[in-house]
């Protein structure tokens, strides 16, 4: 099966799938009004307002979401916030995507005792505590916004390199490999023309589940002082934030709180439905 | 079955020792060491610091002192608790971080399985998208956000828990942290648990039986239930890497001396000697829940043990 | 899965070790009300202590519980005044090169061996002594004769210049006149040592059970990362006014935790008191909230090796003009701190702190004159200045670095880029001066007098972050250094801090405050600029 068939198979039972079409139409949603919304208000996101800290979401002034203990625009503020966490969040997973399923593709299909050895590397990279690889990483690196997404990808590649493995490993035996084989295609074309079209399903699935993750870990590094940099901001930095004001201005927190509590959701249900479309016998992770 | 077990973990020593030597390079590349600090000191001072911990040693030198002392079981002092050895930290911190993340672990499964059934038994009822809906607040809401709103209702406002780990018994000081903990696996297991179920319900043997005329309860005390956990203890190893994940935020927020604690503050300080014995413990922990894990797959999966 | 069922079906066989666990509770509450006579105190310390070895800490959090378990040859009373305390008497000679101390009879280490003389030879020569490798060596002794080269490795410790003249008496050479000398004898490096333990005990000696302290308390317990505890030390030489029986240190890093547990009840006094919840504690509990001027000064350094900041005294003025300290004070940091047009905060000993020279035009008038001073500053210049503004991780730091941005860019046009930077990372980079510009950074007196806020701005001191490097300043201070007439000595030193304003390597923002929770039931507490809290002079009034 080539990319496109693959591609076009899913959209088509996707459209049937009625928690797909509902969760990617928020989450588009969402996206389309973090793009526009700053248009519409005349505040800039990293203007301070000294005179005007704290105030509650009103519709005057355009202040819709209130402001902050700075006297910035809460509004602009979660727009801005919600474009960076989608941001990171999908490039750091297609950075593990792209890792993890060449990785395990290559493992997989070469085997023996290639295989052997990426698997054992991956066994030791595993057993490093994440948490410590990461901060470490943004130690070592200093802030840079690129590398947030390089430390997040690089974490999450394991499981899917893990996972494709797996699959490679029972595409090796199919049919149509044996077949491209016999006609002479050498092996990296074998592993992109071959087996990565079929890993599609698996691998939109696992997509799915990893942004929530990266949104996660994202957060996590806010808490821990290491994410992304100001005045720029991202939903997991303005909930951290809300967190140390919310008995004096609980708006500061619920508002980015629900936002990414939508948007995660709407990454597992939207990853449930695609696995009900993409591998209807598979029930499992 | 006994020969793959010492296969294993006779293959894990190597990998054990890549990871030593990855954090060691890792911390050490690290700006920054343990004795800097605001205020700097005089550059006599600072000799003598460097030469009483062996600091102005090469790094292989220091890599190799390090790995002797291993060898005898010594983990070093630490650099920034100086009373007190790595062995003697870790040997506090251990046992409470195992007990909060076992209590965890054990409510995540409890709670998260209950669920779970309940939610596939009646599935797409108003019951089902309940649970479903109440479980998966677990997933949708970072743990730093719930455990301070949680401490701030229970403890400041209503004070029925205590704020903080020394403010109360044994008992209640535990359980705000083992919640805040549990929650978002309680997310995940619930739902593996119904996706898992669901699909086991509709194969065809379960299928088979009903048409015999079993009843569902056996059906799925004797059919279902095993089949339907499978998929459940692969995810025990992303799970335990959860746990210890959000144990460092719970720990923080509750001021508990566990593992999690002690090795973001090793990590901050550059506390060498510290962070490289916590990276050991927890490495040989993930790697023998990996190996109990390939285990007890292969004796509850008959189709991986006929292999 | 078949054992979870069966635990529901035998429930029955669970009731008695429930019945167990419930008596051994109520028995335990039982023993807690007898123990209630006892005086507890629950203090949040902040960070947890490196050591309790008074020679191997730095941190102020270590300090305030050595403060508690030791004492030293002077030391502060409730109200911040500096006072004799393990010496009865002191002499010091005319041209105030020798000490001589004697000791109080009366003194006891918690073991019941009488404070000798002996034992502060012993711990001084312990701190200079380059194999302790103690951090405030230098700090403490270092005008003792024979000190700096002992600490170097030149010279053996025992020719450091301090004599046992008999069991209660100290004699103390210096090479110049240091007139807060003795406020240096207060600080716990220089704390006696009870040598037989540490010969017994080596490296373990300040863990519970071993340590051996001279001052009103003795170390009971220390759960890491928890708390530390401590009790009444029967055999000090106060003890029968020592009110409090039994204290616990709790290790309270994060302040928004901290006052959480102090609402809950579970502290009674706390170590600071976030800046978010400031506002609410003052409406809420305003007799509890104490605020009090602290020896501290926040500040922005510029890094003076390297443009665009070496050799532009009107680019650092004018960014210096720029800011609205009153407004950051005001409305960003809002705990009462007080803006700093000045280095030394006010409230220092025997000084009149010097201001900047635009400390009192009008913000309009500073404005214009910011403008001015900047157009000169980068004349000639193609690229407009950008900048780069370095802070350590924190809410704080965070904020009043937006506001320092925000000041820049409407006032001045220029534009600043806020790296947040870990902590360990900022400090090697600014030692390194390669690629800071602009640092925050802050300075904590270590003694009250003028002298340990100038120092810092000499041009040897290894803590002069900015490269500062003025030799008419270094010669104000070398004056001042040896000079015996206290009215002069001041002179000299508003002239080094008129001169270090005047050149402007550093923007000092406000100075500190000391910012604590104090419940209602404590007693005794005095507020100070060293934010020094002995817990001998609390007590607890048995309230509510």
């Amino acid at each position: 099966m080539s990319y496109g068939a693959a591609i076009r198979q899913i959209l088509r039972k996707s459209g049937d799938n009625k928690t797909i079409v509902v969760c990617s139409s928020i989450l588009l949603l969402i996206a389309a009004i973090a793009l526009l919304g700053p248009l519409l208000s005349p505040h800039h996101f990293a203007s301070t307002d000294f005179e005007n800290r704290f105030m509650l979401p009103s519709a005057g002034d355009w202040h819709l979401f209130g402001t902050d203990d700075l006297g910035r625009d809460l509004f602009v503020r979660t727009l801005l916030g919600v474009k960076v966490t989608l941001f990171v969040a999908i490039v750091a997973s297609c950075v593990s995507l792209g890792i993890g399923v060449a990785y395990g593709a290559i493992a997989g299909y070469v085997g023996g005792k290639v295989d052997a050895i990426m698997m054992r590397a991956v066994d030791a990279l595993y057993a490093l505590p994440f948490i410590f690889f990461v901060i470490l990483l943004m130690v070592v690196f200093e802030r840079n916004f690129l590398l947030i997404f390089v430390a997040i990808g690089a974490i999450n590649w394991l499981d899917m390199a893990r996972i494709v493995r797996g699959q490679t490993l029972s595409l090796k035996q199919r049919e149509f490999v044996d077949a491209a084989r016999l006609i002479g295609v050498s092996t990296p074309g074998i592993i992109l023309r071959h087996i990565t079209p079929n890993l599609f399903g698996v691998v939109v699935v696992y997509m799915t589940l990893t942004i929530p993750q990266a949104i996660l870990v994202e957060s996590f590094l806010s808490f821990l002082g290491l994410g992304v940099q100001e005045p720029q901001t991202s939903l997991g930095a303005l909930v951290n934030s809300g967190v140390s004001t919310m008995e004096r201005a609980p708006w500061l927190l619920l508002i980015p709180a629900l936002i990414l509590a939508v948007i995660l959701l709407c990454f597992n249900f939207l990853g449930d439905g695609l696995r009900d479309v993409a591998d209807p016998k598979e029930k499992t992770l | 079955m006994l020969r793959y077990a010492l296969l294993r973990i006779i293959g894990a020593i190597p990998t054990l020792l890549l990871v030593i030597a990855l954090a060691f390079l890792m911390v050490h590349a690290a700006p920054g060491g343990p004795f800097d600090a605001e205020r700097v000191l005089p550059p006599e001072i600072e000799e003598n610091i460097a030469r009483a911990y062996n600091l102005d040693e090469s790094l292989p030198q220091q890599f190799l002192r390090y790995l002797g002392g291993l060898v005898r079981g010594d983990l070093g002092p630490s650099y920034r608790y100086r009373d007190y050895t790595v062995a003697e930290l870790i040997g506090n911190a251990l046992p409470l971080s195992m007990q909060l993340g076992v209590l965890a672990m054990l409510l995540a499964i409890v709670a998260g399985i209950a669920a779970g059934l309940t939610a596939a038994l009646s599935k797409n009822s108003f019951v089902d998208r309940l649970v479903t809906g109440i479980a998966m607040t677990g997933i949708s809401v970072p743990v730093f956000v719930v455990a301070p709103v949680m401490v701030l209702v229970f403890a400041v406002y209503l004070h029925w828990l205590p704020a903080s780990w020394t403010g109360g018994t044994d008992i209640s000081r535990l359980v705000l942290p083992v919640v805040a903990l549990a929650l978002p696996q309680i997310a995940y297991i619930a739902r593996l648990t119904r996706a898992s179920m669901i699909g086991v319900l509709s194969s065809d043997y379960v299928r088979t039986a009903r048409a015999q005329g079993l009843k569902t309860s056996s059906i799925i005390r004797y059919h279902a239930l095993k089949p339907a956990m499978l998929p459940l203890l692969s995810y025990m190893g992303p799970a335990l890497a959860g746990i210890l994940t959000g144990s460092v935020v719970v720990e923080q927020i509750f001021g508990i001396p566990g593992l999690g604690q002690f090795f973001i503050r090793g990590a901050l300080n550059r506390d060498y000697t510290l962070i490289l014995g916590i990276v050991i413990v927890y490495a040989t922990l993930v790697i023998s829940l990996n190996l109990v894990v390939d285990l007890l797959y292969g004796i509850l999966d008959p189709r991986i043990r006929r292999q | 899965m078949n054992h979870g069922l069966s635990l529901i079906k035998h429930h029955s066989r669970q009731r008695l070790p429930i019945l167990a666990c419930v008596a051994i509770l109520l028995a335990a509450c039982g023993g807690a009300q007898d123990a209630k006579q006892e005086s507890v105190l629950n203090r949040g310390l902040g960070a947890e202590p490196e050591s309790l070895d008074t020679h191997k800490a730095r941190t102020n959090q270590a300090g305030d519980v050595q403060r508690d378990l030791g004492e030293g040859l002077t030391g502060y009373a409730a109200d911040g005044q500096l006072e004799l305390a393990a010496a009865e008497r002191v002499e010091v000679s005319e041209d105030g090169l020798q000490y001589t101390f004697w000791l109080r009879p009366e003194s006891k280490w918690s073991n019941g061996d009488s404070v000798t003389a002996q034992d502060f030879v012993f711990s001084f020569r312990r701190l200079v002594n380059p194999a302790t490798a103690a951090f405030y060596a230098q700090q403490s002794l270092g005008d003792v004769v024979n000190a700096t080269e002992i600490v170097a490795g030149k010279k053996p410790a025992d020719d450091l210049a301090v004599e046992a003249i008999d069991d209660l008496q100290l004699k103390i050479t210096l090479n110049n006149a240091v007139p807060y000398f003795l406020a240096l004898l207060s600080h716990p490096s220089t704390f006696p040592m009870h040598r037989p333990s540490i010969e017994l005990h080596g490296d373990a000696h300040a863990r519970p059970g071993n340590l051996v302290s001279n001052g009103a308390y003795r170390l009971q317990a220390w759960e890491v990362g928890s708390y530390i505890e401590i009790v009444r030390n029967e055999h000090y030489r106060n003890n029968d006014q020592t009110a409090i029986d039994r204290v616990r240190h709790h290790i309270t890093p994060e302040d928004a935790a901290e006052l959480n547990r102090y609402r809950a009840g579970e502290l009674d006094i706390t170590f600071s008191v976030p800046s978010e919840a400031f506002q609410q504690m003052r409406k809420e509990r305003p007799n509890e909230l104490r605020v009090s001027p602290y020896l501290a000064v926040y500040y922005y350094g510029f890094n003076l090796t390297k443009p665009p900041f070496r050799d532009n005294l009107k680019l650092r003025q004018s960014l210096s003009m720029a800011i609205d300290r009153e407004t950051l004070t005001e409305k960003v940091t809002a705990r009462g701190e007080a803006p700093a047009y000045g280095w030394v905060p006010p409230g220092t000993n025997n000084y009149e702190p010097r201001q900047f020279l635009y400390a009192n035009l009008s913000k309009d008038e500073r404005h214009r004159k910011a403008r001015e001073l900047y157009r000169e500053a980068v004349f000639g210049e193609d690229k407009p200045v950008s900048l780069e503004i370095r802070y350590n991780t924190s809410q704080g730091h965070r904020r009043i670095a937006l506001a320092v941005q925000s000041m820049w860019r409407e006032v001045l046009g220029v534009e600043s880029t806020l790296i947040n930077e870990e902590s360990q990372v900022l400090i090697e980079n600014i030692r390194m001066q390669d690629v800071t510009q602009v640092f925050r950074s802050s300075w904590t007196g270590d003694y009250n007098d003028a002298h340990t806020f100038l120092s810092v701005m000499e041009s040897d001191n290894p803590s002069n972050l900015t490269g500062f490097h003025n030799d008419e300043y270094d010669g104000l201070m070398d004056k001042a250094a040896v000079q015996t007439d206290p009215r002069v000595r001041q002179v000299f030193l508003e002239e080094a801090e008129k001169l270090l304003l005047a050149e402007h390597p550093v923007i000092p923002l406000y100075f500190y405050v000391n910012k604590n929770m104090v419940s209602l039931r404590v007693r005794g507490w005095g507020d100070n600029v060293l934010n020094y809290h002995y817990s001998q002079h609390l007590s607890l009034a048995d309230t509510d």
